[in-house]
């Protein structure tokens, strides 16, 4: 099967879809269409997953690639750029599955202003999906960008008491970090056109990689990027607008923005800051797994004592999304592998436990633990899957939680750059104590004697909410069992990410050295001299 | 040249400066109907009728090459016709939207029409102006319509009282502009823009040339309410009538830069002013963000952006590159159409919430719910404003700021950036208002009348189309700036020919 444009497709279908969405009357309409659309992305990206052949090389550019022409005057090389590698695969395939899955969770959980939280929830798909398919870095911007006005809206219009706070919150810590990298993203375009685009300002992640960014220079872009990037994931001490967000958000908000708007910027890591500057990455990797430890216990700790299961689930992404980060400075194939995949491992895990935590709360409009307990024997389906969920989240062997973050440890204890054992000790207790958390949580709410007496009759999933869980579920356990389909994926991509950002290191770290004597008899910075020996 | 053949080539110019020339003569027409009948209904179409036919022409000399015309007052070409069409939409989108507004006010004077034909033709005559004395004839004649053009509410002290004070300070500043333009003729003897940096070669005479440079760029700078010239610009724009404010914003704004750039580009080929543009460049945003913070009033929120959005065109000047002078154009551009849709909404709603000038942003809690269309619009100006993508604002920064980094004023661009940030808070705080607020949360909401003035479907149309422009431009915004781009390349060359 040979869809052309495909990859545009799956980015612009939901757009399609929102606009139809704004042209219809009745509520079912509008929810159908939605659903309708979402399903369709979904089996469109399917025709991705399968075009994918992952042993070619992602030297070659990307597979399933759609290009245009230049989009700015001459002396501007943006242009549309995206296709599909072993770094973003897994990852669309994440945000179409979330797609339908959010909107049936939305289906009587959003009881007004229909026609406007569908609409948005599908452009919010498209800012997401194409984040991770932009191979331009300007498109990757304004991808990123896209996000924030949907997201804006779907916190602050169908959120809770403090939505309006937590929305602009939101908005302005990711405007803050993705400005500042704009004016990096601006410079760097400037400084590659120079070097190696024959003076020709580019955006493309192809040339931008062939140009070796000297050290003064790579140290501040890096700082930009990363400190963009960071806020989005988020990276301790920025995560402050996340427990906010998400507490406030409706479901199938606090879903996407946990199960891949997150994701964004573990992504952008990968797919930028490492590869661009590998020098400055690996010098300051040491930091950034420090603070995603930290992210890791605290994050854990913090969640430990949330009497909101909502905000404990929130917390819960503060200390799984540590893992992530740690995986990816680690600069080791397991654990850069092992970061792709728990990132799909978090949206799935996550996702469900925040539609979970949104069903109780449907039903009884309360998210305290204390207001539940016991309910295991009225709501048996939801028990399970709450079960299910939570131990797929803490990473029980044989679901996919296990698999994501046993390579990660793993690969950071081989690693050369953050291989300190005490580190790497301290960021696996975080898994016990994700345990504890979630085991918690689930005994005060669902086991035990029934402390309410509100919640005997309370009613068990439907099949709607069947049909939503059953998919996320099924995937915890392929994934878990059978890691090794999805981890191949990544497998080629990985390895050429790895030794290009070596080759990268050395080149640069060689125009340093060589730089530095005649720097000494000049008197002139290293970087004038890395440019003049070019 | 004897009279008859002054008048041969008057004849054979007009048309470089046909919409000039007909824009002022259907304001005399205006005028003289007017003097019978001050309220007849024909009065704004047929200036609108004349906006129009000149954005036809002006649509159709986008193409030619750079030339003069009336013996070198102006410039005719593609600069020109670019400059032109941005002033001469401003102008219609204000008459459209005025219509109704000033019905609803019981201010329908024929007069505010006419002014509005003869400032645009003021604006023109400045925006495409290649003598210093013609800078200055264009100025004079735009300021004077929109001195009158703020005090129209006759009886309203706020209105009265910032007519008078733009106008006090407006002729302060023509002093200065004036005092400039003499020191100028005298560094270099001679009022032609291309011939000045000629001139004061053959002169010499350096600390005359650049004593007028800097008086001149206050008069500028005051236009273009950049700190510390501003202190008129919040009084004015919520003093005047409110599609009026639109217009004085945008439009007067981007004769101003655009004359601003024919002097920089032309008359100042050094760079030397480019660090003192960054340091004014710097405190407008600056002071300009902060203060639009804590503005209770939406209109005068939107003075305050509009002192910062002045700084970050100064950004893109700054840069002293075609690049930087064609992204400016860009952004004045697009910010015609955002802050006259923006101010078009805001006059519709004059009558929602608190009425007039006592309204507040809190008072219209909820309204994007009962007024859908401008609501939604609104959200589109405001995000826009901030500059985020996929609307035309988030290119036009990107058009002013990249050239800037391109010149090594990173720095620069730094503070841009982290303002526009700032600037996010007091936008987002207005889509919040009118769209995640119901009247119940806020006190002064739920106890404001709305008198919902019946807004007419054409005006609505109007603000929408402009809503849907800032999507347009952002996906043409590659053809619209290499466009620009152009127009200097080709000038350049034609100014290094003999």
């Amino acid at each position: 099967m040979d869809i052309p444009y495909l990859t545009s497709l799956v980015i612009f279908a939901p757009t399609v879809g929102a606009l139809l969405v704004l042209l219809m009357r009745s509520v079912d309409a509008i929810r159908w269409t939605a659903l309708g659309t979402t399903a369709v992305t979904f089996l469109l990206s399917i025709g991705l997953y399968v075009g994918f052949d992952p042993s070619g090389s992602l030297a070659n550019g990307p597979q399933l690639a759609d290009l245009s022409a230049a989009w700015f005057p001459d002396a501007i090389d943006i242009k549309y750029f995206v296709g599909i590698d072993g770094l973003n695969l897994l990852l669309v395939m994440l945000t179409t599955l979330i797609g339908p899955i959010v909107v049936l969770s939305s289906w009587t959980y959003i009881e007004s202003k229909h026609k406007g939280y569908y609409s948005l929830l599908l452009l919010l798909q498209t800012g997401i999906t194409g984040v991770f398919c932009a191979f331009d870095l300007f498109l990757f911007y304004i991808f990123f960008e896209l996000t924030l006005i949907p997201m804006y809206f779907i916190i602050g219009i169908w959120g809770g008491k403090e939505r309006i706070y937590a929305a602009v919150k939101f908005v302005i810590y990711t405007l803050v970090g993705s400005l500042l990298m704009l004016v990096a993203i601006i410079y760097l375009g400037y400084q590659a056109g120079n070097a190696v685009n024959a003076g020709v300002f580019t955006a493309d992640w192809y040339t931008l990689l062939e140009y070796n960014i000297p050290l003064g220079t790579q140290t501040w872009l890096f700082f930009l990027f990363a400190l963009s990037f960071a806020i989005k994931v988020p990276l301790f001490p920025l995560h402050t607008w996340l427990p906010d967000a998400h507490v406030q958000a409706p479901t199938g908000g606090s879903v996407i923005l946990a199960g891949v708007l997150l994701k964004m910027g573990t992504y952008g890591l990968v797919r930028f800051c490492l590869p661009l500057f590998p020098n400055v990455a690996q010098e300051y990797a040491m930091l950034f797994a420090v603070l995603a430890v930290i992210g890791i216990i605290y994050g854990a700790l913090v969640a430990r004592v949330q009497p909101d299961a909502k905000s404990l689930v929130a917390y819960s992404s503060v200390s799984h999304l540590g893992f992530v980060v740690l995986g990816i400075f680690a600069f080791t194939p397991e654990a850069m592998q092992g970061a792709i995949i728990q990132m799909v491992n978090h949206g799935l895990s996550t996702g469900a436990l925040f539609l979970l935590v949104g069903m109780l709360y449907e039903r009884r409009h309360t998210r305290l633990m204390d207001d539940y307990g016991g309910i295991a024997k009225s709501v048996p389906v939801l028990t399970f899957f709450m079960v299910f969920s939570v131990l797929a989240s803490a990473g029980l062997p044989g679901l996919n939680g296990f698999v994501g973050e046993f390579l990660i440890l793993l690969g950071a204890f081989k690693s050369t750059v953050v291989g300190s054992p005490v580190l790497i000790a301290l960021a696996t207790t975080g898994v016990i104590l994700a345990a504890v958390y979630l085991l918690w949580m689930v005994y005060k709410t669902f086991f035990g004697a029934l402390t309410n007496e509100a919640n005997r009759d309370m009613a068990d999933m439907n099949g709607r909410e069947f049909a939503l869980m059953a998919p996320l579920a099924a995937l915890m356990l392929i994934i878990g069992f059978a890691p090794n389909p999805f981890l191949q994926k990544s497998e080629a991509a990985t390895d050429f990410l790895l030794e290009t950002m070596e080759t990268k290191r050395m080149a640069v770290q060689k125009a340093a050295d060589e730089a530095a004597p005649v720097a000494e008899r000049l008197e002139i910075t290293p970087d004038a001299a890395v440019d003049n020996a070019k | 040249m004897d009279l008859s053949e002054a008048y041969l080539t008057l004849w054979s110019d007009l048309d470089g400066v046909f919409s000039m020339a007909l824009v002022s003569l259907v304001g005399l027409i205006v005028v003289v109907v007017d003097a019978f009948r001050n309220d007849h209904p024909s009065l704004p179409w047929m200036g609108a009728a004349a906006l129009l036919a000149s954005i036809g022409w002006e649509l159709s000399v986008l193409g030619d090459a750079p030339g003069t015309a009336l013996f070198g007052a102006v410039r005719t070409g593609g600069f020109a016709a670019f400059v032109n069409l941005i002033i001469l939409v401003s102008g219609l989108l204000t008459i459209v939207l005025s219509v109704p507004y000033l019905d609803q006010l019981k201010r329908a004077y024929g007069e505010v029409y006419a002014l509005i034909l003869f400032a645009t033709a003021g604006m023109i005559m400045l925006g495409t102006a290649n003598t210093l004395i013609s800078v200055f004839v264009g100025l004079e004649t735009m300021s004077i319509c929109l001195y009158i053009m703020t005090g129209l509410v006759r009886e309203d002290e706020g209105s009265i009282e910032s007519a008078l004070k733009y106008f006090l300070l407006g002729a302060f500043s023509t002093g200065f502009f004036l005092y400039g333009i003499a020191l100028l003729y005298g560094a270099t003897g001679t009022m032609v823009l291309p011939e000045m940096a000629a001139g004061l070669e053959a002169s010499g005479s350096t600390l005359l040339f650049w004593g007028g440079v800097a008086l001149l760029l206050i008069g500028f700078m005051f236009k273009v309410s950049a700190v510390p010239f501003h202190m008129w610009t919040p009084d004015v724009y919520q003093g005047a009538p409110t599609t009026l404010t639109g217009y004085m914003s945008t439009a007067s704004k981007a004769s101003a830069f655009a004359s601003l750039i024919l002097v920089l580009f032309y008359a100042l080929p050094t760079e030397r002013w480019s660090l003192v543009l960054a340091f004014i460049a710097v405190v407008t945003m600056v002071l300009g963000n902060v203060l639009a913070l804590s503005q209770p009033n939406v209109k005068r929120m939107l003075a305050y952006s509009s002192v910062a959005h002045a700084g970050y065109v100064l950004v893109g000047l700054t840069a002293a590159s075609p690049a930087g002078y064609a992204g400016a154009l860009y952004y004045l551009l697009v910010y015609a159409v955002m802050n006259i849709g923006a101010f078009g909404v805001m006059a519709f709603l004059e009558w929602d919430g608190k009425e007039g000038r006592e309204q507040t942003l809190d008072s219209l809690a909820g309204i994007g719910f009962r007024r859908p269309a401008l609501g939604a619009s609104m959200g589109f100006f405001m995000f826009s404003l901030t500059g985020l993508p996929p609307l035309a604002g988030f290119t036009g920064k990107w058009f002013v700021f990249a050239p800037a980094v391109n010149a090594g004023l990173t720095w620069l661009v730094f503070i841009a950036v982290l303002m526009s940030a700032v600037s996010a808070y007091y936008y987002l705080r207005v889509v919040y208002v009118f769209w995640m607020l119901s009247p119940e949360d806020v006190p002064e909401a739920a106890e404001a009348q709305n008198a919902a003035f019946p807004v007419p479907a054409s005006s609505i149309a109007v603000i929408v189309a402009c809503a849907v422009t800032l999507l347009v431009l952002f996906v043409l915004s590659g053809n619209v700036m290499g466009f620009a781009e152009g127009l200097f390349e080709e000038a350049a060359s034609m100014a290094s020919m003999p």
